[in-house]
């Protein structure tokens, strides 16, 4: 380690960027405390800092935060079907925050009216059933489990009419 | 002559006294005085839950109906704090189950609460009524499901920003049929949806409810049947404030706000899609209370409300609103008290949105009203921060946050020091400051010469050396919260004002230069004071006494160390550290 790597561990409390002796287009160390000395962390340059390295800057409290970050980055597509149509249609989940936008959605796309009504109320009846195709590959209800832990084990939607899915029972047929 | 009084007067009397602190000083008149006000105490503040126990409470004021206690320190709000750390409310209502039968009201701030508690709360206070959980966490919807169930005169239930597991959603419906007195609910920060049927039950089975703040996930063709069953609501905050998928939830939103002829406070406008702005124009004359912190939406829309809101005393918005739109708000708010503006991007300066300092300045020339400012922006100058002096000297509360550390007046280069200065000096009633941009220690000479009447100041990357630190203590004679990040305060500052120590709530120093001497030498001189070391490294050597500490939480008790640190905290005992 030279001379240039010892400077960095030095101990400093000038402004920043004022032991480098020359001015202008310099990039400033940053200077993170750590433990039993004062060590320059992150060279940036001009406004793109990397931020990401200081704890809890700027003071922008975590609820808010987080509830940025809820943007629909992720594509969630997954193919839906539905009993007796011969094409079938894709909706990306992340689209959706809930049960109640799916079922909309669903209703718009298939005009199987109250499917929305039935995902979340389990009292509603309605000619269709909502399930879904798991990681594990099991056929389960739409509605039983917490909105994103759905989003994140859906594999395949598949709407299902009543009438065909009576004596069934849920585990229908896998095979299309 | 007062001391021929009959208690009962003198009781009657002290009914009339509600602030805290005036209790305070009339319980220390006399003895008689303290035993007459302490008898009748209805009410308890305890701003930092560790400096006192629930039975020393309790053996003071035997007859108490509303608790608020304040357990983490404020930076935890920013992650600073680590898990474990504490704030646990358990052994709080615990005793306070055995020895309060009538509390009405529990309010905590920051603090760790279980399923448990709740369930012992639901069960203990025949008369409970409110409860608020602000940035709270530990507990689920199943707590809520015993809260719901069993409080059965229940009249305020408010969840602000508190971490929540959510279990089901189902919880609502255990509201019984007969339940009636519901007047609040702040549901806001649930992650996942809620049982709509009983949403809409609830709300339809409570006349009184003023106040209803919905999550994200209530869908706006929801609301408006909501609205309709609550046209006398006070303050409302909607779901996600979008809807791509049904066209008549316009319509139907429009003619429910038209209803809402009390409406005072909006909030929420998650997802906002502005062409749904439009159906709440209606209330805007009434508004007082604006909240669009979460609504991105770009400048030309925020104007066109603003310019609709004239009663407006508060906002609550992001950047997007841009100097532009803080010119409108100068024009048409004259009755403006409180603004705070957040960052859209918490990193870079977006090259889009132009909010600069001129947009502050121009809201505190033409806001006369307006008292408490929290504001981020990137760049900043001490001519501007000096005109916001001039021009507001009420300013109780000046939060200023350039975002890049260490940054200066962008037009001569220099630090902000006098910027900041005319602030202290102009606004003689400044009770909070937050400071940021590149400050050496003459900010503090300011800060210590003229805020007499300062009572929290929180600092990050600012000053040179220990007399920083050592005019805030030695000057500022109200202070009682000092909270500082990355600074080169050390031992000297501290130990040279180690009796101003107890005369705060706290003090928390983080990334700073104090040695593990220094809080051993603290504890010594103090034993009222609780010096805990945090640790989380693990590369403390307490032995060694140079060895710089990472986070240090300095706090007055009567209630000595506490029991319940995790393992990386130290506390200071004399002249050894120790961990539990």
């Amino acid at each position: 380690m030279g001379p240039q790597g010892l400077e960095s561990t030095e101990l400093r409390l000038g402004l920043p960027g004022s032991d480098d002796g020359g001015g202008g287009e310099r990039s400033v160390k940053k200077r993170v405390f750590s433990g039993g000395g004062w060590e320059a962390d992150v060279c940036g340059g001009g406004k793109k800092r990397n931020m990401d390295l200081v704890v809890g800057w700027p003071p922008v409290c975590l609820h808010r935060k987080n509830k940025k970050s809820i943007c629909n980055v992720r594509n969630l597509y997954v193919k839906v079907s539905l009993d007796g149509a011969p094409i079938l249609r894709k909706v990306d989940l992340s689209c959706f925050k809930g049960y109640w936008e799916l079922g909309m959605g669903l209703e718009e796309l298939f005009d199987c009216y109250g499917i929305g009504e039935a995902m979340k109320e389990e009292n509603k009846s309605c000619e269709y059933i909502a399930i879904y195709e798991d990681k594990d590959a099991d056929w389960m209800l739409v509605g039983d489990v917490p909105w994103l832990m759905f989003t994140e084990t859906c594999k395949r939607l598949r709407i299902k009419r009543r009438s065909y899915a009576d004596g069934i029972g849920l585990h229908a047929d896998e095979k299309d | 002559m007062v001391y021929s009084l009959p208690e009962e007067v003198l009781e009657h009397v002290f009914s009339f006294i509600t602030s805290d602190k005036d209790r305070n000083v009339v319980s220390v008149v006399c003895k008689s005085w303290y035993e007459i006000e302490r008898w009748c105490r209805r009410k308890v503040f305890i701003g930092n839950c560790y400096a006192v126990s629930p039975a020393i409470m309790i053996r003071r004021f035997p007859e108490v109906r509303s608790v608020e206690l304040k357990g983490k320190p404020h930076f935890a709000d920013f992650n600073l704090v680590p898990e474990g750390w504490g704030g646990y409310a358990c052994s709080w209502i615990d005793e306070m189950s055995r020895s309060y039968p009538w509390l009405e009201e529990i309010r905590l701030k920051r603090m760790v609460i279980t399923d448990e508690s709740l369930e012992l709360i639901s069960t203990s206070f025949k008369n409970f009524r409110v409860l608020v959980l602000s940035s709270c966490e530990g507990f689920s919807t199943d707590g809520l499901s015993a809260i719901a169930a069993n409080c059965r005169n229940l009249r305020e239930l408010d969840l602000q920003e508190s971490e929540v597991m959510d279990l089901s959603g189902h919880w609502l419906s255990h509201f019984p049929d007969t339940f009636t007195s519901l007047e609040s609910l702040n549901m806001s920060c649930l992650g996942s949806e809620v049982s709509f049927s009983a949403l809409e039950r609830l709300v339809a089975m409570s006349p009184n409810l003023k106040t209803l703040r919905l999550n994200r996930a209530v869908p706006l063709g929801k609301l408006s049947t909501l609205l309709q069953q609550a046209p006398q609501l006070v303050e409302l905050g909607t779901g996600a404030y979008s809807s791509g998928i049904r066209s008549d939830v316009y319509s139907a939103l429009s003619k429910a706000f038209l209803g809402c002829k009390e409406l005072k406070g909006l909030s929420g406008f998650w997802d906002v899609d502005p062409s749904y702005l439009p159906a709440f124009f209606s209330v805007c004359s009434r508004l007082t209370t604006l909240n669009l912190s979460y609504a991105t939406i770009r400048s030309p829309d925020i104007t066109k409300v603003i310019n609709l809101c004239p009663n407006l005393q508060r906002l609550l918005v992001l950047d997007h609103i841009e100097d532009s739109g803080l010119n409108a708000l100068a024009l048409s708010c004259k009755n403006l008290q409180e603004l705070r503006v957040f960052p859209s991007d918490m990193y870079v300066a977006d090259a889009n949105v132009t909010l600069t300092e001129q947009g502050l300045v121009s809201v505190t020339q033409g806001c006369p009203k307006l008292q408490s400012v929290l504001y981020f922006c990137h760049q900043m100058s001490n001519s501007a921060l000096i005109t916001i002096a001039k021009n507001r000297p009420n300013l109780t509360c000046f939060r200023l946050c350039i975002i890049e550390p260490r940054t200066p007046d962008y037009l001569t280069h220099e630090p902000l020091d006098i910027g900041f200065g005319a602030i202290v000096k102009h606004c003689k009633n400044l009770s909070r400051l937050s400071l940021s941009g590149l400050l050496t220690d003459r900010v503090f000479e300011y800060i210590g010469t003229h805020a007499k009447k300062l009572d929290m100041l929180s600092i990050a990357f600012a000053g040179d050396s220990d007399l920083g630190l050592h005019h805030v203590l030695s000057g500022c004679e109200s202070l009682k919260k000092l909270e500082i990040r990355d600074c080169p305060f050390g031992d000297t500052a501290l130990l040279a004002n180690v009796a101003k120590l107890a005369t705060m709530r706290s003090l928390w120093m983080s990334s700073c230069a104090v040695s593990i001497g220094a809080c051993k030498i603290l504890s010594r001189k103090m034993p009222m004071l609780n010096v805990e070391v945090i640790d989380e490294n693990g590369t403390l050597n307490p032995k060694l006494d140079n060895c710089l500490v990472e986070k240090l939480y300095v706090y007055r008790t009567v209630a000595g160390p506490r029991s319940d640190m995790p393992g990386y905290i130290w506390t200071m005992d004399r002249d050894s550290a120790n961990k539990i």
